[in-house]
């Protein structure tokens, strides 16, 4: 395998391998809720690069899959009883099967109309779980406290919801890279500068956007799963945010779209400044602004990101930065 | 049974004039330069206070209001064309989405921490009148007036001004606009300007008839994106038309549905739409 000696496998693998087993060796809750966070974005942004970042395509609604993944996990965890792994791969299978049949539907949308009927998928979504009593409506559901016990407790429940989280985020980055370097990752490159001439070339860009859309829809239901697990419930407003999905986009523009690391390296500075922000005085109520701010400069100056900007700026770290 | 009916699609219909009216401004920026505007709902929404400042600190007659707002409305939208559109026009639409949701999101930040999110609504009530089945609230009559007229002055503007013929020749073609001498960026800020007037117009008579805050805007940008669907996304008067079908649709719906599942229709209708005739159901075929 000529992919495992990429340096830039090992990079994009090594530094969130890094800062998740940080707070294993600490022992430290209030670390591990930082990394939490950390991580769950990467998880998000790489996966939303999957499609976005690979063919170019805009989508406002990628949080759905976080959202609907999360409840019908839930669902298995709260109403049926199942533990937390196979309610996580429930909750990517329906994702994934959500992704496939919207896939087959809409992205026979280019540009902007397929962007336009992602943020109505995302309403259609909110409006639809807000009304289905199985899922609790408007009001959600909970867990009981005692589904922690087949864990041994609550605290251990928390660190071995944080080690499948780590585990799934070394997942998503070998996927991403993979993806990146293979045939299939080209055609959907090709697709990103021209489809047209993609399907010329022989690329068959349906079946091609419909499995990057589905690539990057199973992640994000798995980690809602976990997300929803770790706060012991959900609910519409929380599940089905437009914003999450924005912010992930941030994330995915300020690393750099189309690159293993960028989205990695994104997420962990989105969070950062956030966190930074959310604890400062001047900044706590106006950190939308800032990040709207962030925003506009990368678009109007550097829409590359930082790390499609450092491979243009010093070829060398082509090498190692993928 | 028939009676409600009739009732609430006089209302809805009254209604669906100020939801065109915030659709056409989308319509047009779109229309003349491919641009779907995000920042749409919070031009809304700084309509809305617009009306409300300018009615509590100056007692000023919401329906006069209108005018200085839209003033600020033009301004606002040539400025932010200016600062946040003009560099990305030719990228993908990546690029013109992104810079305009970066907007929404320092407006919406700003108006958060300034004003909150404290519903505030306009305590101008011009009473009601009974037709038949329907009672009709004054307000909503004055604001479909208001409508009426404002898409009078547009038409105008379009059809018989320098202006609105170089944003109509910008629209049909550019490249061979510039070759006729027409100055294309400044149509284009002209016309970012007038999709900005228009929704924060819309907002400001919105304002008269619902308590709002800040937030509000994002789901009449949503209803814009449903009515430019339903009409023809490049035209604004289709927008009207949207408008009028979409607040008919409003009207009727809960006569057969719960109201709290109107919503999950009238998306899935927009997606269907979307896909069945992406230009709108009154546009051009593909």
């Amino acid at each position: 395998m000529t992919a495992l000696r990429h340096p830039g496998l090992w990079l994009s693998l090594g530094v969130p391998a890094l800062i998740g087993l940080w707070p294993i060796v600490t022992q430290n809750a209030a670390n591990r809720e930082v990394v939490f966070t950390i991580l769950m974005s990467m998880v998000l942004a790489s996966s939303l690069n999957i499609f976005l970042g690979y063919t170019g395509y805009v989508n406002f609604g990628s949080i759905v899959f976080f959202g609907l993944g999360g409840y019908v996990g839930f669902y298995l965890m709260s109403a049926q009883g199942v533990s937390l792994v196979p309610a996580i791969l429930g909750g990517g299978t329906a994702s994934g099967l959500l992704a496939f049949v919207l896939g087959r539907a809409i992205l026979r949308l280019r540009g902007a109309y397929f962007a336009l009927a992602t943020i109505g998928v995302n309403e259609a979504a909110r409006a639809f779980i807000n009304n289905f009593v199985p899922f609790g409506g408007p009001i959600g559901m909970s867990l009981n406290f005692a589904v922690y016990t087949q864990y041994g407790g609550a605290t251990h429940a928390l660190w071995f919801a944080y080690r499948l989280l780590l585990i799934l985020t070394l997942g998503v980055i070998l996927v991403s890279f993979f993806v990146k370097t293979s045939r299939f990752g080209l055609g959907l490159q090709a697709i990103r500068e021209n489809e047209d001439a993609a399907e010329v070339m022989g690329v068959v860009a349906p079946d091609a956007k419909t499995w990057a859309y589905v690539l990057s829809a199973i992640f994000p239901g798995m980690i809602g799963v976990l997300f929803f697990f770790k706060n012991g419930n959900v609910e519409p407003g929380d599940a089905f945010r437009l914003h999450a999905s924005i912010e992930t986009i941030v994330m995915v523009m300020l690393g750099g779209a189309g690159t293993v690391f960028g989205p990695l390296l994104g997420a962990g500075m989105y969070q950062r400044l956030r966190g930074l922000l959310l604890v400062s005085p001047v900044f706590k109520n106006v950190q939308l602004v800032v990040a709207g701010i962030l925003l506009l400069l990368i678009i109007l100056f550097v829409p590359a990101g930082v790390v499609g900007w450092l491979r243009q700026r010093f070829p060398r770290l082509r090498r190692v930065l993928e | 049974m028939l009676d409600t009916l009739l009732a609430s699609l006089t209302d809805g219909i009254l209604l669906g004039f100020v939801y065109g009216l915030a659709a056409m401004g989308l319509a047009l920026i779109w229309g003349v330069m491919n641009v779907i505007n995000l920042a749409h709902g919070p031009i809304i929404a700084l309509g809305m206070f617009g009306a409300y400042f300018l009615f509590t600190s100056f007692g000023m007659n919401p329906y006069l209001a209108l005018l200085p707002i839209a003033v600020l409305g033009l301004l606002l939208g040539m400025i932010m064309y200016v600062l946040a559109v003009h560099r990305v026009i030719n990228a993908p639409h990546l690029s013109t989405l992104l810079a305009t949701f970066a907007v929404n999101m320092i407006i919406i930040g700003l108006g958060t921490a300034a004003l909150t999110t404290t519903p505030r609504n306009i305590d101008f009530s011009l009473g009601s009148f009974v037709v038949g089945p329907a009672t009709i609230l004054w307000n909503r009559l004055a604001a479909a007036l208001a409508t009426i007229v404002i898409v009078g002055l547009l038409y105008l503007f379009l059809q018989r001004t320098r202006p609105g013929k170089h944003i109509r020749a910008v629209t049909d073609n550019r490249s061979a606009a510039e070759l006729m001498g027409i100055p294309s960026s400044r149509v284009l800020a002209l016309t970012f300007g007038l999709g900005s007037m228009l929704a924060a117009v819309a907002g400001g008579l919105i304002a008269t008839l619902f308590p709002f805050n800040i937030l509000s805007g994002g789901g009449y940008e949503l209803k814009s994106f449903l009515i430019g669907v339903l009409g023809s996304l490049g035209n604004p008067f289709g927008a009207l038309l949207g408008g009028l079908i979409l607040g008919a649709i409003e009207g009727l719906l809960p006569g057969f549905v719960p109201t709290t599942w109107v919503p999950v229709f009238e998306f899935v209708f927009f997606v269907l739409i979307l896909l069945w005739r992406p230009n709108g159901l009154l546009g051009a075929r593909r």
